[in-house]
């Protein structure tokens, strides 16, 4: 209506947002040229040539590859698994009625990602020693879970929050039963926070690398082996080429998430 | 013959607050009953304790003869047309009037027949297939009246059923609910902060105040007959005549109620009927309201306020006599 | 004549029926399996960790001693280690500053100006850098900053070779090139978390409402001083909110200065040493204590100042 002819924005505000903008984003533009360089043992720019060979080297000559994807795969699976259950389950509680020391409870679950990886990585670990648990996949899957916990929460919190009280009443009124109003009314409203919060949550545990390094025992994820990469180099562009196959593996997910939480929850987006 | 809804000494609390505070009361089967007062006054509460949102914390409520506190909305025979109508979004409008029916068990090709009928009894046949979405305020009202009706309740409530209508369709709404309810002879419950709606469309009334009802009446009852002075403001506008003044003026000594529409304005002097009281005054405000004029005057005692059908030319300052038949006057038990 | 519905009461409708009647009962079932997580397992080994910075090493055996002291708190102030902490939270003010000044144009233009579609695009802009993998982001400028890289080659382009070795011959923040630096280290470090910066400035921005800003300037202010006495006090719980995690990421990172950075600690990375190599846990224990008390003094103040309401 009226805002378009008088918002115009001033052109120093349009150029710093720019500048940021571009901040954010060009440098990994970087990962994606040094996949095809012909330079393998330094960050030489511009690169002297350019090739696709990494990419059959990675595929083909590299095993060393594979069994942390697995792995990573693996505990992303279960973490999120774990992380939608305790998520929902939190996120259902909290959101039902108003108790006594409710805001302290859900600090506590925002609490593994407010403080530093590395605090909440030590304590499991000393936490896993303690009770002798030996590190092992279950240990890491753990670490991710508790973590993940939060991001399931946090989307299906809000659109609890959305999910009109009347709704629920008018399924029970109409003959419901607590189990019937869930399934035939509550899952599909949260339904897509749910899914949302899972594919943020497998992207999270995906390339996660701090509290992984202090729960895991021998198991090497794919994080922890880019970073053994990053310290100590082998083939460069193969690392290039699995950062990008990374970067892609946890870009979907949240492309995913964004699509399915856009509607009303940023009004901006529904422009139509 | 068992009674419909029968509220016993109920009261519900919400912390300090007595939202409804001993509350009696007794709805016969087949009424089109009315709970009328200003907002927080424990209507909307009452109509929540029939349909089991809430349980009481005191009383005894009985729907059709049987004990409702304790029973969860699911297990009572009783639907509700919500406020906001509180319609599916996720579901189409065929499906959410056909959800009681799923819920139930009751076939697929069943339900939907019994939805087409539901909607077409409130005149959206061939909208099954539309989203909520894309109806508008009136629509929804409908579907959530008809997914409410096809379970075929003892008891509806409405929760300020035309609230969010604009006057038009309120209009056209309240003769249909009334020409429903009397055709599907269900006993219908609704709540309302408008006297207008309650008197027009209910059969019997029951007045709220500070989570007790004042007054229990058909609506000329408490239009004519207002027991007290907060039923006697509260249900159209009424004069409200000290003892003294009604005493000396034929009428009781008490607290009395005298409807505006009952007093004619006439010429200074003119001669009054022997059945009739009067009290001379000067009009202060005239006040045009389209079908009628609202005139006050004020008089030696008080200020009274006449309506009179439009047309009469009347001005600020002018001397006139009042003039209303003594049987106009209701003593009102309550006091002030 | 029955009053309630012709309904089975199944397995379902019989425990739907004792939530009904105790809804507190079903809170306390649902909450129960997270709360045993977080809070007791989490939780717990947060104290347990607590705990073991009383406990001191002993020097000889390289054994934990299980014995209350403070000794370990004692080495903590120890010269060297101070210097880590202060070192370590310079950095994390440095780069909290840094974001903010970054983030507020690019939240203030998504907050103000952007529609539709172009609001859209700017939510994803911020939001794939938030998630993307952070191993992978950290790699990049790795490239970036690296003797032979990205920036030293433009640096000759723009015949800019004078600023960057001014730079690099600096003391303390300076080295032999930017990947070895603190300049380096700040600079990945406002690289990561700046997303978490603008998220939460944009949201307290987009609550500024225009008409404030048009009830500003109607009054007779000056843009400078509608953004000095409207936007800036409505959007500061905003950058508060952002600034809690840059500030606590920062304060915990040992990832980014062990790749892009000296050889001098930060508090993260004395961790990471005290705990694996060393075995000195207590004195690990004792470091994670200083970001969780400068973090809880920060949330009390953030809490103060209305930050939550825009998390």
């Amino acid at each position: 209506m009226s805002s378009d002819g008088k918002t115009k924005s001033p052109v120093g505000l349009r150029i710093s947002a720019t500048a940021g903008l571009l901040f954010l984003h060009l440098p990994l533009f970087f990962i994606f040229l040094y996949a095809f360089t012909t330079e393998e043992k330094s960050f030489a720019f511009p690169p002297p040539g350019l090739t696709t060979k990494w990419f059959g080297v990675a595929w083909n000559s590299r095993p060393d590859i594979w069994p942390p994807l697995y792995l990573s795969l693996q505990v992303a699976a279960i973490a999120t698994i774990l992380a939608l259950i305790f998520g929902t389950l939190a996120a259902a509680a909290l959101s039902r009625s108003k108790f006594f020391g409710r805001e302290t409870i859900s600090l506590l679950f925002v609490l593994p990602i407010a403080l530093p990886g590395i605090i909440t990585g030590i304590a499991l670990r000393s936490a896993f020693d303690i009770m002798s648990i030996p590190f092992s996949v279950w240990t890491i899957m753990l670490g991710h879970a508790t973590f993940c916990i939060v991001v399931v929460y946090n989307n299906a919190v809000a659109r609890f929050r959305r999910l009109s009280g009347n709704l629920v009443e008018a399924s029970m009124d109409l003959g419901a039963d607590g189990f019937q109003t869930f399934r035939y009314v509550i899952l599909p409203q949260i339904g897509t926070a749910l899914l949302a919060g899972g594919m943020l949550a497998f992207a999270l545990s995906f390339d996660e690398v701090i509290v992984t390094t202090f729960t895991a025992g021998q198991q090497t994820t794919l994080p922890i082996w880019m970073l053994s990469e990053l310290i100590r180099p082998r083939q460069r562009p193969v690392t290039n080429v699995v950062a990008v196959f990374v970067f892609l593996v946890t870009l979907l997910p949240i492309l995913a998430a964004y699509y399915l939480t856009r509607e009303g929850e940023h009004t901006g987006g529904s422009s139509k | 013959m068992s009674r419909a809804v029968r509220f016993q000494n109920v009261s519900r609390r919400f912390g300090s607050v007595r939202a409804v505070d001993g509350v009696s009361l007794d709805i016969e089967p087949g009424e089109f009953f009315a709970l009328l007062g200003p907002s927080g006054s424990g209507k909307t509460t009452c109509l929540r304790l029939i349909a089991g949102f809430e349980q009481p914390d005191e009383g005894h409520i009985e729907i059709f003869g049987e004990t409702a506190e304790g029973v969860p909305p699911y297990r009572r025979n009783v639907n509700t047309v919500f406020q906001d109508y509180a319609l599916f979004p996720h579901l189409t409008v065929g499906e959410n009037v056909a959800y009681g029916l799923m819920i139930k068990g009751v076939a697929k090709a069943e339900r939907e027949a019994k939805a087409k009928d539901a909607l077409a009894l409130v005149k959206l046949a061939g909208y099954e297939t539309r989203r909520t979405a894309q109806l508008s305020g009136g629509q929804r009202q409908r579907v959530a009246l008809a997914r409410a009706l096809v379970n075929g309740p003892k008891v509806l409530l409405l929760d300020e059923p035309l609230g969010a209508l604009d006057l038009k369709l309120r209009e056209q709404m309240q003769e249909e609910l009334k020409s429903l309810q009397t055709s599907l002879g269900i006993t219908f419950v609704f709540v309302t902060h408008d006297q207008g709606e309650a008197l027009s469309m209910a059969n019997r009334v029951a007045i709220f105040n500070d989570g007790k009802i004042v007054q229990v009446g058909t609506p000329s009852d408490v239009y004519e007959r207002p027991t007290t002075r907060f039923v006697a403001d509260f249900v159209g506008s009424s004069n409200v005549l000290s003892p003294e003044f009604a005493a000396a003026h034929g009428g009781t000594s008490s607290w009395t109620s005298l409807r505006p529409e009952r007093i004619d304005v006439v010429p200074e002097g003119a001669t009054v009927a022997a059945d009739c009281a009067s009290a001379k005054g000067t009009v202060s405000v005239v006040s045009y309201q389209g079908a009628v004029t609202r005139v006050t005057v004020v008089t030696d005692k008080l200020p009274l306020i006449a309506t009179i059908p439009a047309g009469a030319s009347l001005h600020r300052g002018e001397r006139v006599t009042l003039v209303w038949p003594k049987s106009a006057m209701v003593a009102m038990g309550g006091g002030a | 004549m029955t009053v309630a519905a012709e309904k089975p009461r199944g397995m379902a409708g019989a425990i739907s029926d004792v939530f009904f009647a105790r809804p507190q009962l079903l809170t306390l079932l649902l909450l129960a399996p997270p709360l045993l997580w977080i809070g007791i397992v989490y939780v717990g080994s947060l104290f347990a960790l607590l705990l073991q910075s009383f406990y001191s090493l002993d020097d000889f055996s390289g054994l934990v001693v299980h014995e209350f002291t403070l000794s370990t708190y004692e080495q903590l102030f120890d010269g060297s280690n101070v210097q880590i902490i202060i070192r370590t939270v310079t950095m994390a003010a440095l780069v909290t500053i840094a974001s903010a000044f970054i983030a507020f144009p690019i939240a203030y233009y998504a907050a103000r100006y952007a529609r539709g579609w172009m609001k859209a695009l700017f939510y994803l802009a911020v939001m794939m850098p938030l998630w993307s993998s952070y191993l992978v982001k950290v790699y990049a400028w790795k490239l970036i900053l690296a003797k032979e890289g990205v920036i030293t080659w433009f640096a000759q382009i723009l015949h800019l070779n004078w600023l960057l070795d001014g730079i690099l011959a600096l003391p303390v923040i300076g080295g032999p090139s930017l990947s070895f630096s603190y300049v380096g280290t700040f600079l990945v470090f406002v690289y990561i978390w700046l997303p978490y910066m603008i998220l939460p400035t944009q949201a307290a921005l987009e609550r500024v409402p225009a008409n404030f800003i048009e009830a500003s300037a109607d009054l007779g202010a000056e843009p400078g001083q509608t953004f000095r006495t409207v936007i800036f006090p409505l959007a500061l719980p905003g950058i508060v909110a952002g600034s809690i995690f840059t500030f606590s990421l920062t304060l915990g990172d040992y990832i980014i200065p062990q790749i892009v950075g000296n050889s001098r600690l930060m508090i993260g990375q004395a961790v990471y040493t005290l705990q694996g190599t060393a075995g000195n846990i207590p004195l690990a224990a004792a470091f994670t204590v200083v970001p969780m008390v400068i973090m809880a003094f920060y949330l009390w103040m953030a809490k103060r100042m209305g930050a939550f309401d825009v998390l």
